[in-house]
C-alpha cells in the first residue's frame, strides 16, 4: 500500500509544483524546474558509477556545462541543436576531456556510464519542458497540457497498477511481467482517453498514445531497475530503514525518461504547426 | 533568538556559530550528505569516532551529520601544524571546529603528542580522529592504520570506539582539484568496537580497520 500512496503523492505534489510554475512565473520557470530537477537526478545516477578521478573535469562539464546549456537550448527553443547536442558534441567532447588527463583503467566502462547519464537524467528529461515548444493549431498553452497529459498517464498507469497490486494482495508478483503490461496499457489507453478533452487529439488518439506512452513508461522503468539492480541497491538514493520514504527523485522519474522524448517527436510530427 | 536558527557552542559567539552553520549548509547543498546509524550508536560520551579519511571536507560531514547534541561535544583531532597557519585557520580551528591540535611533528616532541586529547575525551568529550594519519588517494579502500587509536583505546579502556564510513567525498572534491563535483555522499556510524583485553597492537589495528571498511556499501 505504501507503494501506491508513494506514488499518488508524487503524482499529486508533482503536478502541482509544475502548474503553479507555469501559471506563476511562466514557461522560462518550467524550464529552470526541470534544469533543477536533471541536475538532481544526474548527480543520483553518478553518485552510483564508478568513475575515477580522471573523469573529474569531464562530470564538471556534463553537471555545469552540458546541463545547463541543454536547458538554455530548450528555453530559446532551438530545437535542431537541442536534439543532437548531447548526443553528438557532448558525447564526443567528454571522453575528450576525460582522455586528456590520461588514466585508462576501465576507460570504455567509465565513458560509457557517464554518456548514459547524461542520455537519461538530462537529455531525456529535457524533453519534458521541451514540449512547451510545440505550438499547436488553436491550442493555447498546448505546452502545459501535453506536460499534464504525459505525467498523468505515464505515474496514472503505474498507479493503478501498484493499487491493483495492493487490492490483490500482492499475488501479482514481477514474474508476471505480461499481466503488468496489460494493466499498464490498459490504464494508460483509459486515462488517455478520458483526457482527450483537454488536449488536442481526438478520443482514439489520445488512447493509442496513453496506451503507448504507458508502455514506454513500464519499459523505463524495467531498465532502470536492471541498473539498480547491477549496482545492489534498491533506490538511487540507498535509502534505509532510516530514512524511510526518502528514496531518489530518480526514481520517480524512470518512467518519464523514456515516455518523453518519444511522445515529443509523435506530437511534433502529427500536430505542431 | 538567533539560537533558535544557528544551534551553538555559544561560548563562541555568534560569528563562530553562523560560520559553523554556513559550513554545514554548504556540505549538505554540496553532497546531499545523510548520515546513517547515528540514532542506532550510543549517544552517550565520550566517544572516539575513526573514519577513513580522503579529503579535507570528511570531518565536516561527520560533523554535519551529528546531532546537534552529541555535535556540541564532539571536536574532532587536527594536526597543529596545518590549522596554526594564518589567521582564518586558526579561528576556524579554535572557534568554530573547537578542534583538539595535536603536534605530528616526530622530532623535538617533548611531550605526548596524544596528551591533549585523552584530556578532551576526560573532560567527557568525543573526538574525531583519522587513524590513516594522511588523505588517502590509492585505489585501496583504507591504508593501514597508525598506531594512534591503540594507544587511546589503552589508555582509556572504557571509552567506546565508532568507525565510521565516509563515502564518496573522495570524488567530490579529489585532492588536488579546486572545483567539487555535486555527487552524493553519506556517512555510516558503526556499532563501537567490541574490546579484547590484552590485544596485540597491530591484530587491534586491523580489526579497527576492517570495522570501518566493513560499512562501505556493497557493490559491484
Amino acid at each position: 500500500m505504501s507503494d501506491t500512496r508513494d506514488r499518488l503523492s508524487f503524482l499529486v505534489v508533482s503536478l502541482a509544483v509544475v502548474i503553479a510554475t507555469y501559471l506563476i512565473f511562466g514557461s522560462t520557470a518550467i524550464v529552470v524546474l526541470f534544469a533543477i530537477v536533471s541536475l538532481q537526478a544526474l548527480r543520483e545516477y553518478l553518485t552510483l558509477t564508478h568513475t575515477r578521478r580522471g573523469d573529474h573535469w569531464a562530470l564538471l562539464a556534463a553537471f555545469f556545462v552540458v546541463l545547463p546549456f541543454q536547458y538554455i537550448l530548450i528555453g530559446v527553443d532551438w530545437y535542431g541543436m537541442s536534439a543532437i547536442m548531447i548526443p553528438v558534441y557532448a558525447f564526443l567532447g567528454l571522453p575528450i576531456v576525460s582522455v586528456l588527463r590520461g588514466d585508462t583503467t576501465r576507460f570504455m566502462e567509465r565513458i560509457a556510464e557517464v554518456q548514459w547519464g547524461l542520455m537519461t537524467c538530462v537529455y531525456c528529461i529535457s524533453y519534458v519542458p521541451a514540449l512547451l515548444m510545440l505550438k499547436i493549431h488553436a491550442f493555447e498553452r498546448s505546452g502545459l497540457f501535453l506536460i499534464v497529459f504525459l505525467g498523468l498517464v505515464v505515474h496514472g498507469a503505474a498507479l493503478v497498477y501498484s493499487a491493483v497490486q495492493a487490492i490483490t494482495d500482492h499475488r501479482i508478483k514481477e514474474q508476471h511481467l505480461g499481466l503488468e503490461v496489460g494493466i499498464t496499457v490498459t490504464a494508460g489507453a483509459l486515462i488517455g482517453a478520458a483526457l482527450s478533452s483537454f488536449t488536442p487529439f481526438l478520443i482514439a488518439q489520445a488512447c493509442a498514445l496513453g496506451a503507448l506512452i504507458a508502455c514506454l513508461g513500464l519499459a523505463g522503468s524495467l531498465v532502470m531497475e536492471a541498473v539498480k539492480r547491477d549496482r545492489r541497491v534498491d533506490d538511487w538514493r540507498r535509502s534505509t530503514s532510516s530514512d524511510r520514504g526518502t528514496r531518489g527523485l530518480l526514481d520517480q522519474l524512470e518512467r518519464l525518461v523514456f515516455a518523453s522524448p518519444v511522445f515529443f517527436h509523435l506530437v511534433r510530427f502529427w500536430w505542431a504547426i | 533568538m538567533w539560537r533558535f536558527f544557528v544551534d551553538v557552542p555559544s561560548k563562541n559567539g555568534f560569528i563562530a556559530a553562523l560560520a559553523g552553520s554556513l559550513l554545514r549548509g554548504f556540505a549538505r547543498l554540496v553532497t546531499g550528505v545523510r548520515g546513517r546509524g547515528v540514532g542506532n550508536g550510543p549517544p552517550i560520551n565520550p566517544a572516539v569516532y575513526f573514519a577513513n579519511h580522503t579529503s579535507h571536507g570528511d570531518f565536516v560531514l561527520i560533523w554535519t551529520v551529528l546531532p546537534p547534541q552529541l555535535r556540541k561535544h564532539t571536536r574532532p583531532v587536527a594536526g597543529a601544524d596545518y590549522w596554526s597557519v594564518g589567521r582564518v585557520r586558526p579561528w576556524l580551528a579554535r572557534y568554530v571546529f573547537d578542534a583538539v591540535l595535536i603536534d605530528r611533528g616526530k622530532l623535538d616532541r617533548a611531550s605526548d603528542p596524544m596528551a591533549p586529547v585523552l584530556k578532551a575525551l576526560d573532560a567527557g568529550q568525543s573526538v574525531i580522529i583519522f587513524p590513516e594519519g594522511t588523505r588517502n588517494q590509492s585505489d585501496a579502500p583504507l591504508l593501514p592504520f597508525k598506531s594512534g587509536l591503540f594507544r587511546l583505546a589503552e589508555a582509556r579502556p572504557n571509552v567506546l570506539l565508532v568507525p565510521v564510513w565516509i563515502e564518496n567525498l573522495a570524488r567530490v572534491m579529489p585532492k588536488g582539484e579546486f572545483l567539487p563535483l555535486p555527487l552524493l555522499c553519506s556517512v555510516t556510524f558503526g556499532a563501537p568496537l567490541p574490546r579484547t583485553p590484552n590485544e596485540p597492537r597491530p591484530a587491534f589495528l586491523v580489526r579497527a580497520a576492517s570495522a570501518v571498511t566493513a560499512l562501505a556499501p556493497m557493490e559491484a
